[in-house]
């Protein structure tokens, strides 16, 4: 039983004409099967080899040179949660929140919640040092966060 | 030359007018309106028109635009590709992300008008995939482009042609080296190359290829609206002591960060000082304090002491106080009551984190320097751990030859500034034992 579905392969194929050689669909690809399962198995890894017409190491070479990418040992959460903790977030309470978020979800970074809701992370500059301290949920920022503002956001998800 | 009383912001002048992201409103303040121009001109006419106006690389290392342009094979049959850089990961940079959200119209009018320069037919932009909103704003704006006949096939009959991709990246810093983009564009490690062959001879897919920055490409759009004089009316003329020296013309975004009550963008003629961004545009130093340390320009360039601040932020400025360069021209503020030997641990862990490995005297550097922060943080560090950092990050990078790119002088540089201007406060810090309040382990790993 294939761990991609047609639909899924439907959108990677679709991204083909974008380039001249279908190995630089790896990292759409790998979004794409990360989005929708929340990480990459070794199966997905074959599958994307098999339809890039790329051997699976090739795949999981690309893959596991970005730490965004996630194997089935750290499956994510529905949603993940940076906090950012470079030089301009660092001077306005950026470390301290990100111990306040994790100390609310009992997580050290990296690890998920246990309702399976929320995956912390820290990370380095998001590019929103004008609202530092900042955070990132999924792919949106949120500027100028306190520890009340991160609670309520927490709780949103 | 423009005077800062007189100045009136062009890259940033539609932010924050409504709509400002849509095409409607872009093209009712005249936008495109470069690009047709551009359309009715020989490609190489666009080419000398922005070699001459001094334009140089606003991503962080100020290479002059146009001539890079020149370095691509005459007469070649094609694909030449367009890259742009949109994966500005420098921390305390966050220019590029404004115009792209806010103006991304002005950003593709750039794209359009610099492939139809270099006669690329297709530009990709690689976009750090923390920018979502970036992106959102970009893939609608390239979307209203085909539909309304700017982008695809016979652009307003000239025959030309171009497509505009957007690819995401996934959290590397080491994307935003221009070989390390094109890596990764091809689906691979981002791993940077040995140069030369230089991208403009075999780039992306082998092909050649030109990398350029977002705010170069605003800029490239400004030039073309209007001209050259315009371009080299502010700036800094060149240094006529230095032969090479280009100068430093145009307008530039700054950004402004850390301890300032007003962090922000601001777009000013190259040249403002340091002091004129904290105390005019940043609302001076938060709580009444004084500023102890500035990072000029990206953490990579190193850092400014207090009584630097009157540097002037041009190409050559900060160089004159022993920092790398420009770089991105993102100033960090530091205050008085803030540990140095917290910041610079700071940026030990950022590049520990964020070398990619391929080349040891980087990997084992980098993670060897936040190694010994950690230990002088902890209160457990020697007075010799002074000099093993600066051995350690004396032997790595271009500039002492050992390693393919610059990630690694950008890791040493700021150890070395700091180790130099601020000797004494880390000898105080280890001679009495201190330690910062009890970071949680967490805090202090690299990976």
């Amino acid at each position: 039983m294939a761990v991609l579905n047609e639909e899924l392969r439907d959108q990677i194929r679709a991204l083909f004409p974008n380039y001249p050689n279908k190995r630089a669909v790896v990292l759409p690809a790998l979004h794409l099967v990360q989005d929708a399962q929340r990480y990459v198995s070794i199966e997905a890894v074959r599958e994307i080899a098999e339809l890039l017409e790329l051997h699976p190491s090739e795949v999981h070479d690309t893959m596991s040179f970005y730490e965004f990418f996630k194997d089935e040992k750290h499956k994510l959460g529905k949603h993940r949660v940076w906090v950012c903790r470079s030089i301009s977030c660092m001077l306005r309470g950026g470390e301290e929140l990100l111990q306040h978020m994790c100390e609310k979800l009992h997580v050290h970074p990296g690890q998920t919640s246990a309702d399976g809701k929320v995956t912390m992370e820290f990370a380095e500059c998001l590019g929103a040092c004008d609202g530092a301290p900042c955070i990132l949920v999924d792919d949106e920022a949120h500027m100028n966060i306190t520890p009340e503002k991160a609670d309520e956001l927490l709780k949103s998800l | 030359m423009e005077t800062m009383s007189t100045f009136e912001p062009t890259l940033l002048a539609r932010i924050g007018r409504p709509d400002c992201q849509l095409l409607e409103t872009y093209q009712r303040d005249g936008g495109y309106e470069g690009f047709k121009k551009a359309l009715g001109m020989a490609p190489v006419d666009v080419i000398n028109l922005v070699k001459d106006s001094g334009l140089r690389g606003r991503g962080g290392a100020g290479f002059p635009t146009g001539l890079k342009w020149t370095f691509l094979p005459k007469d070649h049959p094609g694909p030449i590709y367009l890259a742009i850089n949109a994966d500005e990961s420098e921390p305390a940079t966050f220019n590029n992300r404004i115009l792209m959200e806010m103006d991304p119209h002005q950003v593709l009018e750039g794209i359009a008008i610099s492939c139809y320069a270099i006669k690329s037919q297709k530009a990709y932009i690689y976009l750090r995939y923390e920018y979502g909103r970036s992106y959102r704003a970009l893939k609608k704006a390239i979307e209203e482009c085909y539909a309304a006949g700017l982008f695809g096939k016979n652009i307003h009959g000239s025959g030309f042609d171009l497509d505009v991709v957007l690819h995401r990246g996934a959290a590397a810093y080491i994307c935003g080296e221009e070989t390390g983009l094109i890596e990764s564009l091809e689906g691979k490690r981002a791993w940077p190359r040995i140069k030369p062959p230089f991208p403009a001879i075999e780039g992306l897919f082998r092909k050649p290829t030109i990398v350029n920055n977002i705010e170069t490409m605003a800029c490239v759009k400004q030039i073309l609206d209007r001209g050259v004089d315009w371009f080299k009316s502010m700036g800094v003329p060149p240094d006529p002591k230095n032969p090479r020296d280009a100068g430093s013309y145009g307008p530039k975004l700054y950004c402004i960060s850390g301890h300032v009550n007003k962090p922000g963008c601001v777009e000013l003629p190259m040249g403002v000082t340091v002091r004129e961004l904290i105390d005019e545009h940043g609302g001076g130093v938060w709580k009444g304090r004084k500023a102890k340390a500035v990072v000029p320009g990206g953490i990579s360039m190193g850092f400014l002491s207090a009584d630097e601040l009157d540097l002037p932020l041009d190409f050559n400025g900060p160089g004159k106080a022993g920092c790398l360069g420009l770089g991105t021209a993102a100033i960090t503020v530091i205050d008085d009551q803030t540990s140095m030997v917290d910041v610079l641990f700071n940026c030990a862990r950022f590049f520990a984190h964020e070398s990619c490995g391929q080349c040891t005297p980087c990997r084992e550097g980098t993670a060897w320097m936040h190694k010994i922060l950690t230990r002088i943080r902890l209160g457990e560090g020697q007075l010799r751990d002074l000099d093993l950092l600066n051995e350690v990050a004396s032997s790595m990078g271009i500039i002492p030859g050992t390693t393919i790119c610059g990630l690694s002088d950008g890791a040493a540089w700021p150890i070395k500034n700091a180790i130099k201007k601020f000797r004494s406060e880390f000898e105080e810090y280890i001679q009495t034992g201190r330690k910062s309040v009890k970071p949680s382990e967490a805090l202090m790993v690299a990976h």
